[in-house]
């Protein structure tokens, strides 16, 4: 009988067979950790191991709150900044032109490679499978304990097929396809799940479209979401790779899945999220026309060259009519961003560009909603109240649809104004 | 193990998240006593429940309870708050694995999110509760709900108090 991914990652990592519900322990290839590597430093200090399991597998990267806005953030900031050089941790990504959003540069410094097996304590780790990497967000008690140990226990998770086929319509992208997947799955569609994206449809999308994808897994319950690692992987981890113990894994065409889907991309139109679950879809018609005051183009899931290239195209000789956030996913793209001429395109359409991080997405700073404002974002979470006030609103959906909406100051349908 | 724990129910919906849990807003906040405070501050119709809830109180949910972030948080603020144990349809995987992780009771319910949606498990009800078989009995509605027992190794994990007793256990036995 045929393997799942899951089953083929796991097992080479526990250096054995597994199946499906059994449980192993495993030592992950990377552990990492945001602004919340301070209380998991604390944590780790209680447990009463001097040093880190391996120093050169841990890695810190700023990027919720920066540069600080408040003294809390900053003591944090400054807590990992200390752990970081009394364990002798190499992989830090400091408040500096090196930084940006952590799974961004988990992803383009190389870190994330077929077949690993990588955590991070933060719920959005799932993105890494873009790579064909088995990744997964933790607990803050959990990534102490991996990094006094150096393992962490997996249940070999059920596994669901998700095939994909077909081509986009213009004005459409990998973030309508999720957004729709989510709504007819739900909130739990695949909760405990490995979802793996099969299909020529996935084939043919970007590795930018892959971690929208991927990214995205959490927010139907996956445990990780995986794509299949093929020859555009190779080509952009090439000279990159931060370690040689990766292999490319991929399930056998005659695994066993607990769910299977199918879906063809040329269906699919653009929608949103509406307040306050992300499987709450509206497709554009339902929701186009609704008020918003704020626009906000960023984020792990939609901060990249890519993502800015798709909005600019839509904002380029016009303007805006309320006020629009952008944030590059990472320095990296910001100075892309820089030298194809986008950052003019969004400041001459009266956009304004924040440095790359996470930003208003889970409320920090840099785009905080009044009461009864609402929210056109390209995050992952429209969880009531996230971006700001109780009585706020926000509506998720794909970089074209942000730009369409924000020259209007409603809910717009991209396909208008391509 | 077949103590049998007595509480009034706090009911709440499928798919409570952890912004509902406890807000992102609370996150610099990392001692865990200070947490309950927060407790569900955005979940409409239970702003209440932080300053009412009291020890023994068991909180009862649908499906995909505690979706969202990873964030600890949400576990701490109930368990602080004397919460004994969560009784949910289902649970989002890294709520469970915090809660398992923290020596904290997670119950699966089968049935639970239809009878909150019939009102057959209601705010305030009284429940007897035995974690140990999974049975739950709602004393004012007179219904009885069974939950699911958990592997051995979550179990070993549970009855070690948490993650880091057990792992100092298995280091022990090394």
């Amino acid at each position: 009988m045929g393997k799942t991914f899951a089953e083929k990652a796991l097992g080479r990592a526990a250096g054995y067979e597994v199946v499906a519900n059994q449980v192993v322990t495993v030592e992950p290839d990377w552990c990492m950790s945001h602004d919340n590597g301070a209380p998991i430093a604390r944590t780790f200090k209680k447990i009463g191991v001097k040093n880190v399991w391996k120093p050169e597998r841990i890695c810190f990267i700023l990027d919720h709150a920066i540069p600080a806005p408040s003294s809390d953030h900053a003591v944090n900031h400054l807590e990992v900044r200390e752990f970081v050089k009394e364990q002798g941790i190499p992989n830090f990504f400091d408040v500096k032109s090196c930084g940006g959003v952590c799974h961004q540069k988990m992803c383009e410094e190389g870190y994330a490679l077929p077949g690993l097996i990588m955590v991070g304590s933060d719920s959005h780790t799932c993105t890494y499978g873009a790579y064909g990497a088995f990744s997964t967000g933790i607990g803050r008690s959990e990534m102490a304990a991996a990094w006094a140990t150096g393992k962490i226990w997996f249940k070999v998770p059920e596994s669901m097929k998700v095939v994909v086929e077909g081509k986009f319509k213009p004005g459409v992208s990998a973030k309508d396809f999720i957004l729709k997947f989510i709504g007819d799955v739900k909130a739990d569609g695949a909760d405990y799940m490995s979802v793996e994206f099969h299909g020529q449809g996935i084939a043919d999308m970007s590795i930018a479209e892959r971690m929208t994808l991927c990214n995205m897994g959490i927010e139907f319950g996956a445990k990780n979401a995986v794509c299949k690692p093929d020859q555009k992987v190779l080509d952009a981890i090439k000279g990159k790779e931060k370690c040689d113990r990766w292999e490319v894994l991929w399930a056998d065409d005659d695994a066993t899945y607990a769910a299977e889907y199918h879906y063809d991309l040329g269906d699919i139109i653009p929608g949103v999220a509406k307040p306050h679950k992300v499987d709450n879809y509206g497709d554009i018609n339902e929701v186009k026309g609704t008020p918003i005051h704020e626009a906000f183009l960023g984020s792990c899931t939609n901060g990249r060259i890519e993502d800015l290239r798709a909005a600019a195209a839509i904002l380029k000789g016009r303007q805006i009519a309320v006020r629009t956030v952008v944030i590059p996913a990472s320095w990296i793209v910001y100075r892309q961003a820089m030298k194809e001429g986008l950052l003019d395109i969004f400041l001459d359409a009266g956009c304004i560009i924040c440095n790359p991080g996470c930003g208003p997405c889970m409320g920090n700073h840099e785009g905080i909603l009044a009461p009864g404002e609402a929210a056109i974002s390209t995050a992952n979470r429209n969880f009531k109240g996230r971006m700001g006030d109780k009585e706020s609103f926000i509506y998720l959906a794909s970089p074209m649809t942000v730009a369409a909406s924000a020259l209007k100051g409603e809910i717009a349908d991209p396909r208008e104004v391509l | 193990m077949s103590e049998i724990l007595k509480g009034r129910a706090w009911v709440f919906s499928d798919d409570v998240d952890t912004d509902l849990i406890y807000h992102n807003k609370y996150l610099a906040e990392t001692d865990p006593k200070n947490m309950p405070q927060y407790s569900f501050e955005y979940y409409p119709g239970k702003e209440h429940f932080a300053k009412e809830v009291k020890p023994g109180d068991f909180v009862v949910a649908g499906k995909n309870f505690g979706c969202g972030s990873s964030r600890e948080h949400a576990v701490y603020c109930l368990e602080y708050a004397g919460v004994p144990a969560i009784l949910a349809e289902t649970c989002s995987r890294i709520y469970y694995r915090n809660a398992i992780n923290n020596g904290y009771p997670v119950l699966f319910v089968k049935g639970i999110s239809a009878a909150i949606k019939e009102g057959k498990i209601k705010d305030g009800d009284l429940l007897e509760v035995e974690l140990a078989t999974g049975t739950i009995k709602d004393v004012t509605s007179g219904n009885v709900f069974h939950g699911d027992a958990v592997s051995d190794l979550e179990n070993d994990i549970m009855q070690a108090g948490g993650l880091f007793p057990y792992l100092k256990q298995q280091a022990a036995q090394k």
